[in-house]
């Protein structure tokens, strides 16, 4: 066995009553790649976070290089050689590459010396690594691929030995994905020691020597990746087995619930986001629109679900047309019977400083059902908040805990129960599982086929086309805000893939 | 040449009447591009311009009381610091509470020592900055155009005249060609970057706060010690909530910053001079409404003529680490 890059022995460490990490054991092998995979909260980001000097553990030692290391603020771990890429990037984005990648590792206390000697470091380390971005571009100007990629190399200009990075394929496309494994495969040759945060399986097959899995804020096991399953991973994980795709019957498609025409939306600035979009969902199926991030889906689902004005085209909702000047009333859509899961549930979705039982009625307080005379029913509101948590196995089981303090996961199947009782006739998801875990994944999943089975109609937003696969009759790709192909289920990821990249759109204009 | 002369003295005080507003807005630039906000900004220009005058009177010494001016100035700097930094409070209840304190205490404390009804004692020339005449300023003073322009704008004013337009280089300098520049424009856009660099946030902060107060500081002695002779309860008359507005007017960047101040200067000189003369087509104006033209100007200004002003991202918001 390799030496020792990173030891870590007993590590303990409570934020208040939550033990984030309890006891935990791990060794990293120098010049590896070693996957930490863990359901959200099971205290991979806390682990990582002691390691960069970012929190203190409250217990427990830290050997680097065999050497026991004290590490109490980040500048100890970049001294010791450690580099950490956040999940959220950790840059300014009104600066450029250069100023990002010197900033805190100036050289000089003029700045004209330090970039000057960033800028020819940065050209060896491009050469290196692969890793080209210009160095004078504006890092908000950057698609998030780039950004990524300015985040490795500031921890490698400061002379990072060890590289942790903290679900870096969350916001990528799958190309990109790919081209960041490419490069951390080549830092991994060049004597590099990676450590890679996710709770993407695959990836964690595709690319690791070394797994280990956490649970609760206890590591439970570290297995070799080539002799381990995605099916025993997701078990450790979850800690009972778990369906990876949820099985489904063949959809029975009826008449047309929705019908999306022409529909043409601009941003605030004026551009087209979302150009000459049409389709039709029908009663009884699930329609996945694939993309990208920032590729239109989250306007075109803000201008059917009425919220977003549209400059042109029209949606029909059972044959009657949905104002599409953005003042449409979404209450009287609901009563039409369309419900809307907003992809970003704590800005649109929930109020997080409300109870639960609050959130669970939002939206449908004006119902008969939870009103007494004038005023709110509390009673009935609570019962029916209790009702939801059983049916939707919301955890914890308290109808009056203040929202923020729910997992995504449960913060999700609120708002999920929340629009999926009011039994409507349309469904419109955005992100169903963005920041879920696999055993809630599941479970949500199996709802939306169960509304589907129901006759319901369902239109499903997601960039993560293994979701969209899974659920989706029919699948629709965006690409700069236009519906570039429909696909089956059957259609494989590399299609889609390409699709998702605009790759036919392209050849096709040309 | 009536005509060219008198516009030769407006400039002039437009100059003397700017300088004020330039070294509060240059204050704020530094707090507000490490994301703070400061709203205390006139309280700490009273305090400054109290100890002051208060310190020359005793001392006898002009110098002394600009140094006990910058020094009072920067302690209420490191009291909003305290709260807003350490104690992660609300950074405009911080500054309103500062600009009340300021307001009183310095009334008490000026009744008590110098029982003049709050004024400071009138200060003697050797107590006061005095205008530097350049070299030849009186001679070339008949020269047509070119004359007025060097012995009425260049020459003569007070050094710290000087010291305030020499700011505006430097404060851009610092921003934008130092490590300490790069690291408050970093702070006040993204906090959580310079955290995981390895940068303390906190004592980032409370160095861009220093500066803040050094700078209203010397706004604060320029008002007693140069302006006026003397202190006189609540001198500072808004100017500090005007250089905050020219701040937003100047969108953070210190060279616009002085064209703000130079123009909310010019409105507020033109006011004077304007005062109980008859304007062509509109006959006399009220002097109340020459006094209010600058702030009808600056909400007109502020309201539809600069576009997007985009404060710095962090501006406002106390750090504290994710979690």
């Amino acid at each position: 066995m390799a030496q020792a890059a990173i030891e870590l022995i007993g590590i303990n460490k409570s934020f208040g009553a939550v033990r984030a990490n309890r006891d935990i054991n791990l060794e990293i092998a120098r010049g590896t790649i070693h996957g930490i995979v863990g359901e959200n909260g099971a205290g991979k980001s806390t682990l990582m976070s002691i390691l960069y000097g970012f929190y203190q553990a409250d217990s427990g030692e830290i050997h680097v290089g065999g050497q026991p290391a004290s590490i109490k603020t980040p500048n100890d771990a970049i001294a010791l050689g450690i580099g950490m890429v956040h999940q959220h990037f950790m840059l300014v984005d009104n600066f450029s590459v250069l100023e990002n990648v010197i900033l805190g590792a100036e050289s000089d206390a003029l700045l004209k010396k330090s970039i000057a000697k960033a800028r020819s470091e940065l050209e060896r380390l491009e050469r290196e690594y692969g890793l080209e971005v210009d160095p004078d571009a504006i890092i908000e100007e950057l698609p998030v691929g780039l950004q990524q990629r300015v985040e490795i190399l500031k921890a490698l200009y400061r002379g990072a030995e060890i590289l942790i990075l903290d679900e870096p394929t969350g916001v990528l496309t799958p190309a990109e994905a790919d081209h960041l494994f490419r490069i951390l495969k080549q830092l991994k040759e060049q004597g590099k020691t990676v450590v890679l945060i996710t709770h993407k399986l695959r990836e964690i097959m595709a690319i690791t020597d070394t797994v280990s899995v956490m649970r609760q804020g206890t590591m439970v096991a570290t297995r070799e990746t080539k002799k381990t399953t995605v099916g025993e991973l997701a078990e450790l994980m979850v800690g009972r087995r778990v369906l990876l795709r949820v099985e489904k019957g063949e959809a029975e498609a009826g008449g047309i619930k929705l019908a999306v025409k022409n529909l043409t939306v601009k941003d605030s600035r004026g551009v087209t986001v979302v150009d000459d979009v049409s389709f039709d969902l029908r009663a009884g199926e699930i329609v996945g629109i694939a993309g990208v991030a920032g590729n239109g889906q989250s306007e075109l689902l803000e201008a059917i679900s009425g919220i977003r004005h549209a400059v042109s085209g029209s949606v029909m909702l059972d044959g009657k047309p949905i104002d599409l000047t953005g003042a449409a009333d979404p209450g009287e859509l609901r009563e039409r019977g369309l419900a809307h899961v907003p992809e970003d549930r704590h800005h649109v979705g929930l109020v997080l400083a409300f109870e639960e039982n609050e959130n669970s009625i939002l939206g449908y307080h004006d119902d008969e059902r939870y009103l007494k005379g004038p005023f709110l029913n509390i009673d009935a509101i609570r019962d029916d908040a209790k009702d939801k948590i059983t049916k939707y196995d919301i955890r914890p089981a308290d109808c009056r805990l203040r929202t923020a303090n729910f997992s995504g996961g449960n913060q999700q199947k609120i708002v999920l129960a929340r629009e999926m009782e009011q039994d409507p006739g349309v469904l419109i998801v955005g992100q169903p599982t963005r920041g879920v875990d696999v055993g809630a994944i599941e479970f949500i999943h199996k709802r939306l086929i169960a509304m589907r089975d129901q006759g319901k109609a369902v239109l499903v937003v997601s960039v993560e086309l293994d979701e969209i696969r899974s659920l989706s009759d029919r699948i629709l790709v965006m690409f700069a805000g236009r519906i570039v192909g429909e696909r089956g289920p059957e259609a494989t990821e590399g299609e889609l893939g390409l699709l998702m990249a605009g790759v036919e759109h392209q050849e096709a204009a040309e | 040449m009536d005509l060219f002369n008198a516009i030769a003295q407006t400039l002039d005080s437009t100059i003397r009447l700017s300088v004020p507003l330039l070294l509060a807005c240059l204050a704020g630039l530094y707090s507000e591009r490490a994301g703070i906000f400061d709203i205390g900004l006139e309280g700490k220009m009273l305090v400054g311009a109290f100890a002051g005058a208060a310190a020359a009177s005793v001392f006898h010494s002009a110098y002394l009381g600009l140094g006990m001016a910058i020094l009072i100035s920067v302690a209420f700097a490191l009291i909003h610091g305290f709260a807003s930094i350490t104690h992660r409070g609300n950074q405009i209840v911080s500054g309103v509470a500062i600009n009340f304190i300021a307001a009183g205490s310095t009334i008490i404390l000026g009744q008590a020592w110098f029982q003049q009804g709050g004024r400071t004692p009138a200060l003697a020339p050797a107590e006061r900055f005095e205008a530097i005449i350049w070299p030849g300023a009186d001679a070339v003073r008949g020269v047509p155009i070119l004359g007025p322009i060097y012995s009425e704008l260049i020459s003569g004013h007070s050094v710290l005249v000087y010291l305030a337009f020499l700011m505006v280089p430097f404060t851009w300098w610092v921003l934008f060609r130092t490590r300490f520049g790069l690291r408050l424009r970093a702070v006040g856009e993204n906090p959580a970057a310079v955290d995981t660099a390895g940068i303390s946030v906190a004592w980032l902060r409370y160095r861009a706060l220093i500066c803040t107060g050094v700078l209203t500081g010397v706004a604060g002695a320029y008002l007693s010690m140069v302006q006026n002779g003397g202190f006189v309860k609540d001198m500072t008359a808004g100017k500090g909530y005007i250089a905050l507005a020219a701040l937003i007017f100047a969108k953070w960047k210190p060279v616009n910053a002085m064209f703000a101040c130079l123009l909310f200067g010019f409105l507020d000189a033109l006011a004077i001079r304007l005062q109980g003369t008859p304007l062509p087509l509109i006959g006399r104006v009220p002097v109340q409404f020459m006094q209010a033209l600058p702030y009808v100007l600056t909400v007109i200004l502020l309201a539809g003529f600069i576009g997007k002003a985009i404060p710095p991202r962090a501006g406002g918001v106390p750090y504290v680490k994710e979690r």
